[in-house]
């Protein structure tokens, strides 16, 4: 439970720069647009589609769009930052292990992430008072949401890790990102045995089955295990100062 | 309490400390003086365990900075050389963080984060957001940050550096206070806190240690040397000659004359050095009687300035440079 210390650190530091509530308000803005937007459509086209195809399915893929916007704003900062003011020299010579320092900012990240995604339960719930409809698909959406932006946490913290620019890390995240992708956007281009291949590995794609409400058991393994390898990056990044000897 | 053997650490091409070896015992307040560059910082950060030597053995309470680093960590109370708080943190959050990293015991936070607070004069900011302190107090915030856990080993590089000079008195007591039973090493550039400060001296430069000696031995050896600076009007090496043949002389040096302004035409400068008692009176009784014009005998007081620089120049070949300037090296 070491990791805990480092976990109230980064929230404090995230409540108390801001950076916490900037975030979460653009979130809930962009969400709370491509909702009402997807309402529209869903309220036009409604009557011949089931809403899971009409309105959540939409929905979850704008979802991950905001997500990926987002996220690396909020991990941009958590080495980088260290590295620019010089407390990673703190963090490094207090009895703190890089796993706890590196779980600590992680979880940091995903309570904030969590507790957008939460809010954004108000949407399907308004929707509700108004409209009947089964609560499964959009649950399914909501633990593909969640998954996906662990990863993507993990990720951005990799990134992070990797400089002392928090501009260089983010806008490095959205590369990493976007290029995850687009890595299935051509199938033309790539050849369809490639593709194959290819999409095992697509973070967006793996998604799709969540928007379209199914949880497979395949894809909650294949985002954990995403996750749990960008953190083992981030463990190797830290480690390198051992044998690089830079900060 | 901490030992060093043969550490090297490269970056890269770049050869920062080069072979070291030295020994603290416990309790020991020890300097760290060297001209930037020399590897103090470097040396600093191997011991906190921040990052490991290239090469070389280097423990800590017995433990190995290496192998065991995280029980290293437990035992050192670390103040980086670029000061380093999180500007967001009020100050206390940053000590409660900084408790709770050490592994304070839960009930004895509120009671050790009182106690460094008031230990580094921080009362009075101890709720305001560190980023909005003046540097002088985010330096307090550092030491205090160093000083949570009672740590056993103190590795402060730089400490009292942009201080004001009451808090410069101040932390350099609570050092001296630390240091009765703990062991601590702390890097400046300031040898006048190194006299009031520390037993020990390290001098290093170019990774290299020149000189690891006890501050009594010291004082000691520089009471013993003394220097006079002589100007004579007359043949210059003959002048030397009569000074180098007096009694308890050790060296006779000559003064460049562009130092020493354009009046001294015409006249040689000498600065000697010797031992024993003061030979100002013979000096010039010997001089006067060979019908020479003495215009100039005064004593050079020997500090540790002058020491010091003479160390670092000698290893960095460029000779006897300290007797260029005495005059301003005595004034600290
Ligand atoms: N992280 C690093 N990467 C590369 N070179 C470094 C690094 N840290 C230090 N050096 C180099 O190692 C040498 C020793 O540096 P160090 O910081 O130990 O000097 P110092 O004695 O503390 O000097 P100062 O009095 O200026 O603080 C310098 O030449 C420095 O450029
Ligand atoms: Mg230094």
């Amino acid at each position: 439970m070491k990791f805990m210390c480092v976990f109230k650190k980064e929230l404090r530091l995230y409540f108390g720069s801001f950076i916490a509530y900037s975030l979460m308000t653009a979130f809930l803005i962009l969400t709370g647009y491509f909702f009402y937007t997807d309402m529209v459509f869903f309220d036009l086209f409604g009557d011949f589609m089931d809403i899971t195809s009409s309105l959540w399915t939409y929905y979850f893929l704008d979802l991950r769009f905001v997500t990926m916007l987002i996220l690396p704003l909020l991990t941009m900062r958590l080495f980088a930052e260290e590295k620019k003011l010089g407390t990673i020299e703190l963090l490094w010579t207090y009895p703190l292990k890089d796993p706890h320092i590196i779980l600590g900012k992680f979880f940091a990240c995903c309570f904030i992430f969590f507790l957008m995604v939460f809010l954004t339960l108000a949407y399907p719930l308004l929707l509700s008072t108004v409209h009947q409809f089964d609560w499964g698909p959009p649950l399914a959406g909501y633990v593909g949401t969640l998954l996906l932006g662990a990863t993507f946490i993990a990720c951005g913290m990799f990134i992070s890790s990797l400089t002392e620019n928090q501009v260089v890390s983010a806008m490095s995240t959205y590369g990493l990102l976007v290029f995850f992708w687009f890595l299935t956007w051509n199938e033309e281009a790539i050849g369809t045995q490639v593709i194959g291949v290819v999409s095992q590995f697509s973070l967006f794609d793996r998604f799709q089955d969540f928007a379209k409400g199914v949880i497979n058991s395949k894809d909650i393994v294949f985002f954990l295990l995403m996750t749990l390898f960008f953190l083992y990056l981030t463990l190797q990044s830290l480690e390198s100062r051992k044998w690089r000897g830079i900060r | 309490m901490i030992t060093v053997e043969n550490v090297t650490k490269r970056f890269g091409p770049l050869l920062a400390v080069d072979q070291i070896s030295f020994h603290v015992p416990r309790g020991e307040v020890v300097g760290f003086l060297g001209p930037n560059g020399a590897g103090k910082s470097t040396t600093m950060r191997i011991l906190a365990g921040f990052f490991p030597p290239t090469s070389g053995h280097a423990t800590v309470g017995g433990l190995d900075v290496v192998t065991q680093t995280h029980r290293v960590k437990q035992m050192v109370g670390y103040f980086p050389e670029r000061v380093s708080v999180y500007p967001d943190l009020p100050v206390r959050s940053f000590l409660d963080f900084v408790a709770e990293a050490k592994d304070v015991p839960r009930r004895e936070r509120k009671q050790e984060i009182a106690r460094v607070i008031e230990a580094c004069g921080l009362d009075k900011v101890s709720d305001r957001i560190i980023g909005h302190l003046s540097k002088g107090y985010r330096q307090r915030v550092g030491i205090a940050q160093a000083l949570v856990h009672k740590p056993e080993v103190l590795i402060l590089d730089e400490p009292t550096i942009g201080l004001d000079p009451e808090q410069v008195v101040e932390i350099r007591r609570l050092i001296r206070d630390l240091g009765a039973d703990r062991t601590v090493i702390i890097s400046t550039h300031i040898l006048s806190e190194v006299s009031t400060v520390c037993d020990r001296v390290i001098i290093i430069n170019g990774g290299r240690i020149l000189a690891s000696e006890s501050l009594t031995e010291l004082r000691a050896q520089l009471q013993r040397t003394r220097r006079l600076q002589v100007e004579v009007e007359g043949p210059e090496s003959a002048i030397r000659g009569l000074l180098e043949q007096m009694p308890r002389v050790e060296t006779v040096r000559s003064l460049e004359l562009g130092v020493r302004g354009p009046e001294s035409n015409g006249s040689a400068a000498f600065i000697v050095e010797y031992t024993g008692e003061d030979i100002r009176k013979e000096v010039s009784r010997a001089l006067l009687q060979q019908g020479w014009g003495l215009l100039e005998i005064r004593a050079l007081e020997l500090t540790l300035e002058d020491m010091y620089l003479q160390l670092v120049q000698q290893s960095n070949g460029t000779g006897a440079g300290v007797y260029l300037a005495p005059a301003t090296l005595v004034a600290e």
